[in-house]
């Protein structure tokens, strides 16, 4: 598979997130959050999301997060799928 | 702000706020003695010949001597198709007035428009059940409001009536319909909405009542919901309301699979309680699975043949079968949620519109929440104490309504939450609620799809729940396990600036809603 260095994951449903990312920007990771429980849960999203991309080896690019109340596990997934596909790898 | 004082659920209280005046701390659920006597209105006179019918709203601000500083007072029969606080607040700008309160029963979506008369120093303060949509986020985010909003539940609003806490300068019902002598009911017009229970209070106070109507009858109008003899003006208008917005959405049983779970595991912890027997009384609040607990216990009753003596409070389709089908002797209603619940009170003599003062006020020689049987409530928030929080979201904005949520609680032999463990990633049962509407020490149990909690003053309920093999555990083992999923939720940010005083219906003050910041 070819590296378009974009990737989105995930839905608009309750308890899920659209996970959308870009590795060819920036030269920093940049992660922007929205979501319907940021009062309550923003931090722990942000450091969910970080580990993974820790994991997996991501050190810049625009990361976008639309979430609708997902637990960590979902997070966790969107996050992973959205940088396979990014990278073109397959999933 | 200074000046503060822990209440009997250790709530940190304001004991004055300017523009309001001196507050009462909440000491508990029944340990508030009312003093004095009850507010009176001047006496009046009329003769033969008295014209009540006005042309315009204007012209029946003008004759009750509208002016700045007043208090107008409004019901919400209607809900969301109300149109009567938008019109006549619209036209005190017009006219000038400022400093206005409005004392409404409850505030919806539709009454956006009141959030630049708010901004406009037209309306400083807001006495209210609850409020819905941006005008409760405006208030708790912006804090546009001179004054806190003053939250009240069913109950409390006819016992701040009656004890003059809220003197109300001019009443306005919106009359589904009425004659030219002020006669109102609610059963007729193309906005029939039934029981007219929460005016009540406000027609018999008020120092002035304005009928306003689009469905004028001949005289008299029967049946007499409203009297004559409460009523000052009767304006026609073109429209008062839309009916799609006054039948409410949530009055179907519902379909989702995980509400029906937790409303038949309830059913089951109310039958162990041993209180479904013959000549028993019941309510349910409205939300998801509260109405479905009604389906299950039907069941039961219709298996053996238990015939109940009431079911109270907002009125549905579903419990108008349920009389229809003699499962219940009589039905007490202070509002129909549904055309099906209008009709059946409108024909049927055995469905009883009753007063709000009748259904809930704790200040009366006895009101229908004490003859109660079995409770079932909803929750937006419940805590390990059990207090439940029914007004402000978990983001700490202001979105719900008191309603009757802390006067049946109360009222009730048994009172039961029903919540599901989450509501997406939001855990319902936490350390310590956004806000209290309802205090811990007057709710029995919670059920959820994953376990019960019973409230430890009530040891012996938790003996039969645990009889009737239901889950049983502690509440802090749900909250745990509620915890073990989400996370452990931060704190919402919140400045000094209190926005919002939640009164008990007593008239002390239980909690206070702080300003919320990003």
């Amino acid at each position: 598979m070819e590296n378009k260095g974009i990737g989105q994951a995930g839905s608009l449903e309750s308890n899920d997130l659209i996970v959308t990312v870009n590795l060819m920007v920036g030269e920093e990771l940049d992660i922007e959050l929205e979501s319907t429980v940021k009062e309550k849960f923003g931090k722990q999203i942000l450091r969910v999301v970080k580990e993974t991309l820790e994991e997996q080896e991501i050190t810049k690019g625009h990361i976008k997060i639309v979430d609708k109340g997902a637990l960590d596990f979902a997070v966790r997934a969107r996050v992973k799928t959205a940088v396979k596909r990014a990278q073109g790898r397959d999933i | 702000m200074n000046n503060t004082v822990k209440n009997a659920i250790g709530r940190e209280i304001p004991l004055f706020i300017e523009g309001i005046g001196k507050l009462k701390a909440f000491q508990g659920a029944y340990n508030n003695m009312p003093e004095g006597l009850k507010h009176g209105t001047k006496l009046t006179r009329a003769f033969k010949g008295g014209e009540k019918c006005l042309w315009d709203l204007k012209d029946s601000l003008k004759k009750c001597g509208i002016k700045d500083g007043m208090t107008l007072s409004f019901h919400h029969h209607f809900r969301n198709g109300d149109f009567l606080v938008n019109q006549v607040i619209d036209e005190v700008a017009k006219m000038g007035i400022k400093d206005i309160t409005i004392f409404a029963s409850s505030l919806q979506g539709v009454h956006k428009p009141l959030i630049e008369h708010i901004k406009n120093g037209v309306v400083t303060g807001i006495e209210t059940s609850g409020i819905r949509g941006e005008l409760g986020e405006a208030i708790t985010k912006d804090h546009i409001l001179k004054k806190p909003v003053i939250i009240r539940s069913h109950g409390g609003r006819p016992r701040a009536i009656a004890a003059g806490d809220s003197k109300i300068d001019i009443a306005f019902l919106a009359a589904p319909a009425a004659d030219r002598y002020g006669n109102v009911n609610g059963v007729e017009g193309p906005t029939a909405c039934g029981s007219m229970g929460y005016a009540m209070a406000d027609a018999e106070y008020a120092e002035k009542v304005v009928v306003v109507t689009d469905y004028l009858v001949d005289y008299p109008a029967t049946p007499v919901s409203i009297p004559q003899t409460l009523v000052d003006y009767v304006v026609k208008v073109e429209k008062i309301g839309d009916p799609t917005g006054i039948v409410s959405g949530a009055t179907r049983i519902t379909k989702n699979p995980l509400e029906l779970m937790i409303a038949e595991e309830a059913s089951k912890a109310v039958i162990a309680s041993g209180l479904v027997k013959e000549g028993f009384s019941f309510q349910a609040g409205t939300g998801g699975p509260s109405l479905a607990v009604a389906h299950f216990l039907r069941k039961k009753m219709v298996q053996d043949g238990i015939k109940g003596s009431f079911a109270a409070g907002g009125t549905t389709g579903y419990l108008v079968d349920m009389l229809n089908e003699g499962l219940f002797k009589t039905l007490l209603d202070v509002q129909c949620f549904d055309l099906k619940a209008v009709e059946s009170i409108k024909t049927n003599p055995n469905h009883v519109e009753m007063s709000a003062d009748f259904y809930a006020n704790p200040h009366n020689k006895g009101c229908v929440a004490n003859q109660l049987d079995i409770m079932i409530l909803s929750a937006t928030e419940i805590d390990v104490d059990f207090n439940v929080n029914v007004i402000t979201g978990s983001n700490g904005v202001i979105m719900g309504a008191s309603g009757g949520h802390s006067d049946t609680a109360a009222g009730a032999k048994l009172s039961i939450v029903v919540a599901p463990l989450l509501r997406g990633r939001l855990p319902i049962i936490v350390d310590e609620v956004t806000t209290v509407i309802t205090p811990g020490e007057t709710i029995d149990a919670v059920v959820t799809e994953r376990g019960v909690a019973v409230n430890p003053a009530r040891k012996e309920l938790e003996d039969q729940f645990r009889a009737a093999g239901l889950n049983v555990m502690s509440i802090e083992e749900l909250k745990a396990m509620a915890e073990k999923l989400t996370g452990k939720p931060e704190r919402i940010n919140t400045s000094g600036e209190i926005v919002g005083l939640v009164e008990y219906r007593d008239g002390t003050i239980i909690d206070v809603i702080r300003r919320v910041v990003e």
